[in-house]
């Protein structure tokens, strides 16, 4: 049916977020974007490309490579009546910066009993695959989603990416869009124009009947292979992605859960301490009756993302890891 | 040259350090009397800094402050009331009880928070400055830090940017000798935090924090040349803290001597200045004496309203961490 595929707009994941942006900087005349290697440049992954060229220097700004200066930026600007896109290139450098964002704009609207908005949305990149080793692979969203104050998106394909970007932009309060490396080059139907995918609302992927996957960022992919390669042994497997991971859509992953019985949380993050033991805990607190198993959880094991590419590999979970590890929960 | 300050300035520079300093003394006996929870960070000694820069200023320009913050928001026109009933912890307080001593903050003067943060203001300061440029106004955001301060990294890195883009922002460093309980001589092997500004690319001036008139003058000439778009000073301000790190005790410490203390309550900017009004004829001791009785009796009102209100209610616990609003 080439006509209706030609209906459906396609475009990659870096393309998507370079329209989101657009579309938010033709929305809101007090927005800008901030950055390291932003404006000439245009992203290290030319997600911001000819965004300066359209609209100029004073709303596309190449900064110095100081992210602490940086997130205080977005924090006096936003509390001053702009409404800045901050630009952390890769989610490892919170580190430097962790203070502006933990201490300054996660909390100023609280400490000072809602006298402060901050109307602040982060764009940042995360995850591995690349080969870009310990300080430039990491998924550490759940530093974030520990942080009341913040609001923490992970958008996993084009579609969430664009939508997410404006939802976040409109949103009066900090939000951070968690963008992943997996994603980069892979397409999606993206429609033209602004559009908001909703903070607050997971997605089902994939609609099954008797075991379900919740799953975030990069991870959404290898569950849809495992869940096809499981049909195989009987089951029939909903795929959750949970796209919002502050604040979490705990009822539609209650609700599947009570539908199928069985679950697995699996996340790119380091395990131990990862998101996946918030909403297993979740789990067993609103529906421990509706449990058939144990609720399984797939993570990257305790220690930093290696470089070498066969190291790479064992490190980050996959299909296979979500497979065996569901078989060997409900020992089939 | 800056030219002489009339005598109305002059009467508003003395108001706002006897603000100050009244405002301090009560706090600081009220913590005493164990009627103030937590931690108070006293300013009492430093008057002349607030003064002499505030007085330059409109609501619409900003301010990040330090974890001694206080003063600044009096001198930028924080009203006595809600600030003794945020240092009280009630639901009146500027920040509703949720903020105190360390984060008291009022947007409505511009007033962007004390911070906990020692070196947390100056990123921020320098993000309002840039707010204030691409918003294309004339205001002015002043980062307050220490010369504890000056050592952390968030300072170098808000100056360097500031510099970069010409920003409306001024650096004020109140260098009293002490980050902490920690002497400048132990923290730092320059004298002079000013002389740092020479790398970040902005002009470093180094002035008697004791000095009203001093502060007033040069921080004029700093607040005029950010206003006109030539970017921002490092204004090093020489002061000293009467008080403790926390808290009255200014006597017996361990870590400085009485004898210091004393040498720089000689030179107290108030007392100094009071002496240059009455020998110059610009008001009378009677005419002081009317000031305190002024500022005292509104701080009394002040307390009397903070210890009458009520404190937050349970239910608002959760409350301001999120903003419901959209765009």
């Amino acid at each position: 049916m080439p006509e209706a595929e030609n209906q459906e707009r396609t475009l990659t994941y870096v393309a998507s977020i370079n329209e989101g942006v657009r579309e938010v900087l033709l929305e809101q005349d007090n927005a800008f974007v901030a950055g390291e290697d932003v404006a000439q440049a245009g992203g290290v992954f030319g997600h911001y490309g000819g965004l300066l060229a359209e609209f100029g220097p004073e709303r596309i700004i190449d900064t110095p490579i100081s992210e602490k200066a940086l997130f205080g930026l977005g924090v006096g600007a936003s509390a001053t009546g702009c409404r800045p896109i901050i630009d952390l290139m890769f989610m490892d450098f919170m580190g430097v910066c962790m203070d502006e964002i933990a201490n300054q704009m996660a909390k100023m609207r609280f400490m000072f009993g809602g006298g402060a908005t901050l109307p602040v949305t982060v764009l940042t990149m995360s995850g591995g695959g690349m080969s870009m080793a310990a300080q430039h692979s990491q998924c550490l969203e759940a530093w974030l989603a520990h942080l009341p104050g913040l609001k923490v998106l992970m958008p996993t394909d084009a579609h969430d990416a664009k939508g997410m970007i404006i939802a976040a932009a409109r949103d009066d309060n900090p939000v951070f869009v968690i963008l992943n490396k997996a994603s980069l080059g892979r397409k999606a139907a993206v429609p033209e124009g602004a559009y908001e995918v909703k903070i607050g609302k997971a997605k089902v992927v994939r609609e099954g009947s008797n075991f379900t996957i919740v799953t975030i960022g990069s991870m959404v992919y290898e569950a849809l292979v495992a869940a096809d390669q499981l049909a195989d042994s009987g089951l029939d497997v909903e795929v959750i992605d949970v796209r919002s991971i502050q604040p979490f859509d705990s009822e539609t992953v209650i609700d599947s859960i009570k539908k199928t019985h069985r679950g697995l949380v699996a996340h790119e993050a380091v395990q131990f301490g990862g998101l996946g033991g918030e909403i297993v805990a979740q789990i067993q607190e609103q529906a421990f009756d509706y449990l058939d198993a144990p609720i399984a959880r797939i993570g990257a094991p305790f220690c930093p993302v290696p470089f070498s590419p066969p190291l790479e590999k064992v490190y980050l979970p996959n299909a296979e890891d979500i497979v065996s590890k569901i078989k060997g929960t409900l020992g089939i | 040259m800056a030219k002489r300050p009339s005598n109305r300035v002059l009467q508003a520079l003395h108001l706002c350090m006897v603000r100050i300093r009244c405002f301090e003394e009560a706090a600081g006996k009220m913590m005493e009397n164990g009627k103030i929870p937590g931690a108070l960070h006293l300013y009492v000694g430093q008057e002349a800094v607030a003064a002499g820069i505030m007085q330059h200023l409109s609501d619409e320009d900003q301010i990040a402050s330090t974890h001694r913050g206080h003063g600044h928001l009096v001198a930028k026109g924080g009203d006595f009331k809600p600030m003794f009933a945020e240092l009280y912890g009630r639901a009146t307080g500027y920040c509703k009880g949720k903020g105190g001593s360390m984060h008291i903050s009022n947007m409505e003067v511009g007033m962007l928070g004390a911070n906990g943060i020692v070196g947390g203001g100056p990123p921020i300061a320098m993000g309002a400055a840039f707010s204030n440029k691409f918003r294309k106004t004339k205001n002015v955001a002043i980062a307050f830090f220490g010369d504890g301060a000056s050592n952390e990294g968030s300072v170098h890195e808000a100056a360097n940017m500031a510099a970069l883009y010409k920003l409306p922002c001024i650096f004020v460093c109140e260098n009293n000798g002490y980050g902490e309980y920690t002497s400048q001589a132990n923290h730092q092997a320059v004298q002079d935090v000013a002389d740092r500004a020479a790398g970040y690319g902005m002009p470093g001036v180094v002035v008697d924090g004791m000095d009203v008139i001093a502060v007033y003058e040069a921080a004029g000439e700093a607040i005029e040349r950010a206003r006109k778009g030539d970017g921002p000073t490092l204004l090093e301000c020489k002061t000293y803290r009467y008080f403790d790190h926390v808290g009255v005790r200014g006597m017996g410490l361990s870590y400085r001597s009485d004898e210091e203390l004393e040498s720089w309550k000689k030179r107290d900017a108030i007392n100094t200045f009071e002496k240059s009004l009455v020998d110059f004829e610009i008001v009378t001791q009677k005419k002081i004496d009317a000031v305190y009785k002024k500022v005292n009796s509104e701080i009394e009102k002040a307390i009397e309203f903070a210890e009458q209100s009520p404190y937050p209610d349970p239910s608002a616990l959760l409350d301001n961490v999120y903003s419901e609003e959209g765009a």
